[in-house]
C-alpha cells in the first residue's frame, strides 16, 4: 500500500498511460471471470463465506430486478383466484368455517365391531381400587367394611334409581354425578357443552365401566344433536363418541375432544 | 228415499264465487265436484281441480265432512276450487349421476335452460360448463371469467346464456357451442348477485337483461350490442336480486332493506317508480308469482318444437295471462328478508304491503333469516326456505301460513318447485335434497349423497331431472 501520496502526484502531473482506458475496460471484463474462478475454486471456510455474500447479492438482485419490473410494465389480472367459493347469498356473511367430510357411521360401525379405536389418548395411567374408592364402615359398631363410596366423576343416566340404601355396595354421589361434556371438534377448533348419553368404555377396567366412572380416557357417548350432522345416507347423526381429556374428580367438569 | 244434501257456494281462489250457492248431494265427492266445475265453467277439457274447505283440503265427500268438523247444515258450505296442473311430473327419488372431478371448484349455481335441453353450471373456477342431458356429460367448458362464476341466466327464448362472476364481469355465451360472445363485460363494480332477462312476450328474441351487484347499482345490456344500456342506481347498499316483472316493471331487492320498482321510459331512460320499505333487514330474494312462466317463456312441459319469432311471443304472452290468473289481476311480488319475515305485496295496486308473513306469531313464521322465496308455478303458493332448517308453505294469493316442513337438520339454502306445482325441492347445509308433497303436505322422498353443504338446485321445466350442486365440486343428476 502506497504510504503517501506520489501516486496520485504523478497521475496529476503526467496524467495516465494512453491505453489506461483501455487496459481498464478489460480489466474489469475479467473481473467476472476471476470473482466466479475465486467462488468455484475456494474451499474450506473462505469459500463458504464467499458463497454466502454471492447468493445475498444475488438475492438482493432479484429483488430489485422484479420491483423495477412491476413499475414499467401494466400488470395481467391477477391469476390466482381466493380459496373457498361461495354463492353469492352467503358471500356477505360470515361463516363458521366448516368441518370436511361429515361423519362416515359405516367406518364407525365396523371399528365398532372390531372393538378397535383409534383414540386421541391411547394410554392412559392405570387407577389403582383403592383410589377409586373409599371405604365406608357402617354397621352399629362401624366394624362392617363392605361399602364403598366412588370418588371419582360418575354418570348414571335419566333413568337411574339407587338401590335400596341397607344393600348398595357402591355409593356414587350426587355431586360427583355428571351430566354434560364440554366436547371439542377435533377440526373446527370448537367446543360444544354436549348431554352425555353414555358411557362406552373405561380403560381401568369393565367394572367401572358399568358402574358410570368417568376418568381420563373413558370414551363416552354425547348428544351431537346441535351440531346438525348428517350421514351420507342422509340420516340426522344425533350421538357419537368422544374421549374424556382431563380429570373430571380435580376439575369439576368433564372436558373431552370428539373422536371423528 | 230422501237424499241428504248440503248448501254450498262454490268459489275460486280470489273469492269470486261459481253460480249461486246450491244444495250438493251428501255423498258428493271429489270426482262429483271436479264434474260440476267442469260444467259450470264450460270447459271443454275435463280439468282437474283440489277443493278446500276454510284452507283445509277436501278429501272426503262431503257429508263426512260436515260431520267430521260438526259443522251445521243451516250454514252455507263456502267451497274453494284450485284448478290443478293437468300434467303430473314424477318425483325424484333417485340420483341417475354423480359427476365429480370435472369440477375444479365449488358449485356455486345451475340453472336448467327453458326448453329443458341443456343445463348450465357456474363454479369457483371461473368455469361455467354446459351439460349435455341426455348423456349426461359434460359437453363445453366454457372459460372467460377470471373469478368464481355467481350467476347464470338463460333467456327465456333459450338462445342465449349469461353469467357473472364475482369481478362484476359479465359474459355472454352462445350454448349450442359453448363460445364466449365478445369479450368479459365490465361495469358492475363489485360482484353480481343476481341476473334477469326481459320476458319473453315484450320481446322475442331475447335482448336485453339486467344485472344486480354489491354496488348497489343494477344495470340493463344489451345482448346482441354487448353494452350497458341503462344503469338504475339508487339502492345505498348492495342490491341482492332483481326480477323482471311481465309488466315491463323491475324489481331489485337490496340490503338496504328496501325494494325499488323500475320503469323503462319510451325514450330509453330509467325510471324510479316506486320504493317498497317495509321490511327491517336485509331484503335477500324476491319472487313474482308469475315467475316461472316468465322465465320458461313460451316453452312448457310438453318440450313443443320451435316455431316462428311471431308465434313464439304470442304463446309467451298467452301463458303469461294465463299464469297471471284473470287478465286484471295485478302480478304479486313476495319478498324474504334478514329480518325473519316475507312480505306479500301487490305492487301495482298499493304501495302498502298486503300481507306480512310475519314472526310476531311465533309459531307460524321463522325464526331465522329467510334465505329464499318461490312462488309455485302456478301462482297458488309461496314456499320459504330459511335458516331455521325449515321450509314453509303460504298461500301465494293471501299470504295466509299453511305448513311447515321440517325434517332438515342445517339451514335450508334454496327450493325448486316442480313444473306441476305439486312438488317442492329444497337443498341445506346439511349436504341432503328433501322432496315434499304438496297434496299430503309431508316429506315425500330424502335425496342424501352429496358430501357436503348443496347450495344450488334447479328442476328442469319439463320436470324429468333435477340438477344440484356445491360445496364438495360434484353435479349430481336425480331423475324420477
Amino acid at each position: 500500500m502506497p504510504q503517501g501520496d506520489y501516486i496520485e502526484l504523478h497521475q496529476k502531473r503526467h496524467g495516465r498511460r494512453l491505453d489506461y482506458e483501455e487496459r481498464k475496460r478489460k480489466k474489469e471484463a475479467r473481473q467476472v471471470h476471476k470473482r466466479s474462478k475465486q467462488a468455484q475454486n475456494s474451499i474450506g471456510i473462505k469459500g463458504k463465506m464467499i458463497a454466502k455474500k454471492n447468493y445475498a447479492e444475488k438475492a438482493q438482485m432479484k429483488k430489485t430486478l422484479k420491483m423495477h419490473e412491476e413499475s414499467s410494465s401494466r400488470r395481467k389480472a391477477d391469476e390466482d383466484v381466493q380459496e373457498g367459493a361461495v354463492p353469492a347469498y352467503l358471500l356477505d356473511r360470515e361463516n363458521t368455517s366448516r368441518a370436511k367430510v361429515l361423519s362416515n357411521t359405516i367406518k364407525q360401525k365396523r371399528k365398532e365391531k372390531a372393538g378397535k379405536w383409534e383414540v386421541p389418548l391411547p394410554k392412559v395411567r392405570p387407577v389403582a381400587e383403592d383410589e377409586m374408592f373409599r371405604v365406608i364402615r357402617s354397621g352399629k359398631r362401624k366394624t362392617k367394611q363392605w361399602k364403598r363410596m366412588v370418588t371419582k366423576a360418575t354418570f348414571v343416566g335419566p333413568g337411574f334409581t339407587r338401590k335400596p340404601p341397607k344393600y348398595e355396595r357402591f355409593i356414587r354421589p350426587s355431586g360427583l354425578r355428571f351430566t354434560k361434556a364440554h366436547v371439542t371438534h377435533p377440526e373446527l377448533r370448537c367446543t360444544f357443552c354436549l348431554e352425555i348419553i353414555g358411557i362406552k368404555k373405561n380403560p381401568n377396567g369393565p367394572m367401572y365401566t358399568s358402574l358410570g366412572v368417568m376418568t381420563r380416557g373413558t370414551i363416552i357417548e354425547v348428544n351431537v344433536s346441535e351440531l346438525g350432522l348428517v350421514t351420507p345416507a342422509g340420516k340426522v347423526v344425533w350421538g357419537k363418541y368422544a374421549q374424556v381429556t382431563n380429570n373430571p374428580e380435580n376439575d369439576g367438569c368433564i372436558n373431552a375432544v370428539l373422536l371423528v | 228415499m230422501a237424499m241428504n244434501t248440503v248448501m254450498c257456494l262454490l268459489t275460486d281462489a280470489e273469492g269470486t264465487p261459481l253460480g249461486s250457492a246450491m244444495y250438493i248431494p251428501h255423498n258428493a265427492g271429489h270426482l262429483q265436484l271436479i264434474n260440476l266445475v267442469n260444467t259450470f265453467l264450460n270447459n271443454e277439457e275435463k280439468l282437474s281441480y283440489s277443493f278446500y274447505v276454510s284452507d283445509e283440503e277436501l278429501l272426503v265427500s262431503v257429508g263426512t265432512y260436515m260431520e267430521r268438523n260438526s259443522v251445521s247444515v243451516e250454514n252455507v258450505l263456502k267451497i274453494v276450487y284450485r284448478q290443478q296442473a293437468v300434467f303430473r311430473i314424477r318425483p325424484v327419488y333417485r340420483c341417475s349421476q354423480t359427476i365429480s372431478d370435472v369440477h375444479e371448484g365449488e358449485i356455486l349455481c345451475v340453472s336448467f335452460s327453458p326448453d329443458g335441453k341443456q343445463l348450465a353450471s357456474g363454479s369457483g373456477d371461473k368455469t361455467v360448463r354446459l351439460w349435455d342431458l341426455n348423456t349426461e356429460t359434460p359437453m363445453f367448458t366454457c372459460k372467460g371469467h377470471k373469478e368464481h362464476v355467481l350467476a347464470v341466466a338463460w333467456s327465456p327464448d333459450a338462445k342465449c346464456l349469461v353469467s357473472g362472476d364475482r369481478d362484476g364481469k359479465v359474459c355472454c355465451w352462445d350454448p349450442s357451442k359453448g363460445e364466449l360472445l365478445g369479450n368479459a363485460l365490465s361495469g358492475h363494480k363489485k360482484w353480481i348477485c343476481g341476473i334477469a332477462w326481459e320476458p319473453a312476450h315484450l320481446s322475442y328474441p331475447s335482448r336485453r337483461f339486467v344485472t344486480c351487484g354489491k354496488d348497489g347499482d343494477a344495470r340493463i345490456w344489451d345482448f346482441t350490442l354487448k353494452r350497458t344500456l341503462i344503469v338504475l342506481s339508487g339502492h345505498t347498499r348492495a342490491v341482492t336480486c332483481v326480477k323482471w316483472g311481465g309488466d315491463g316493471t323491475i324489481y331489485t331487492g337490496s340490503q338496504d332493506s328496501t325494494i325499488r320498482m323500475w320503469e323503462i321510459t319510451q325514450q330509453g331512460q330509467g325510471i324510479l317508480k316506486h320504493i317498497l320499505r317495509d321490511h327491517a333487514g336485509w331484503v335477500n330474494s324476491l319472487s313474482l308469482s308469475t315467475e316461472y312462466v316468465l322465465r320458461t317463456g313460451a316453452f312448457d312441459h310438453t318440450r313443443q318444437v320451435t316455431c316462428s319469432d311471431e308465434e313464439m311471443k304470442k304463446i309467451a304472452l298467452e301463458r303469461y295471462i294465463k299464469a297471471k290468473g284473470k287478465v286484471d289481476s295485478p302480478e304479486r311480488l313476495v319478498s324474504g328478508s334478514d329480518d325473519f319475515t316475507i312480505i306479500l305485496w301487490e305492487p301495482s295496486v298499493s304501495l302498502q304491503p298486503k300481507q306480512k308473513m310475519v314472526t310476531t306469531a311465533r309459531v307460524t313464521g321463522h325464526q331465522q333469516l329467510v334465505n329464499h322465496v318461490y312462488f309455485s308455478p302456478n301462482g297458488q303458493w309461496i314456499a320459504s326456505a330459511s335458516f331455521d332448517k325449515s321450509v314453509k308453505l303460504w298461500d301465494g294469493v293471501t299470504g295466509k301460513f299453511i305448513t311447515a316442513f321440517r325434517g332438515h337438520a342445517n339451514c335450508v339454502y334454496q327450493i325448486s318447485w316442480s313444473p306441476d306445482s305439486r312438488m317442492l325441492l329444497s337443498c341445506s347445509k346439511d349436504s341432503t335434497l328433501k322432496v315434499w308433497d304438496i297434496g299430503t303436505k309431508k316429506l315425500k322422498h330424502d335425496l342424501p349423497g352429496h358430501k357436503d353443504e348443496v347450495w344450488a338446485v334447479d328442476w328442469s321445466p319439463d320436470g324429468e331431472k333435477v340438477a344440484s350442486g356445491g360445496l364438495d365440486k360434484d353435479l349430481k343428476l336425480w331423475k324420477g
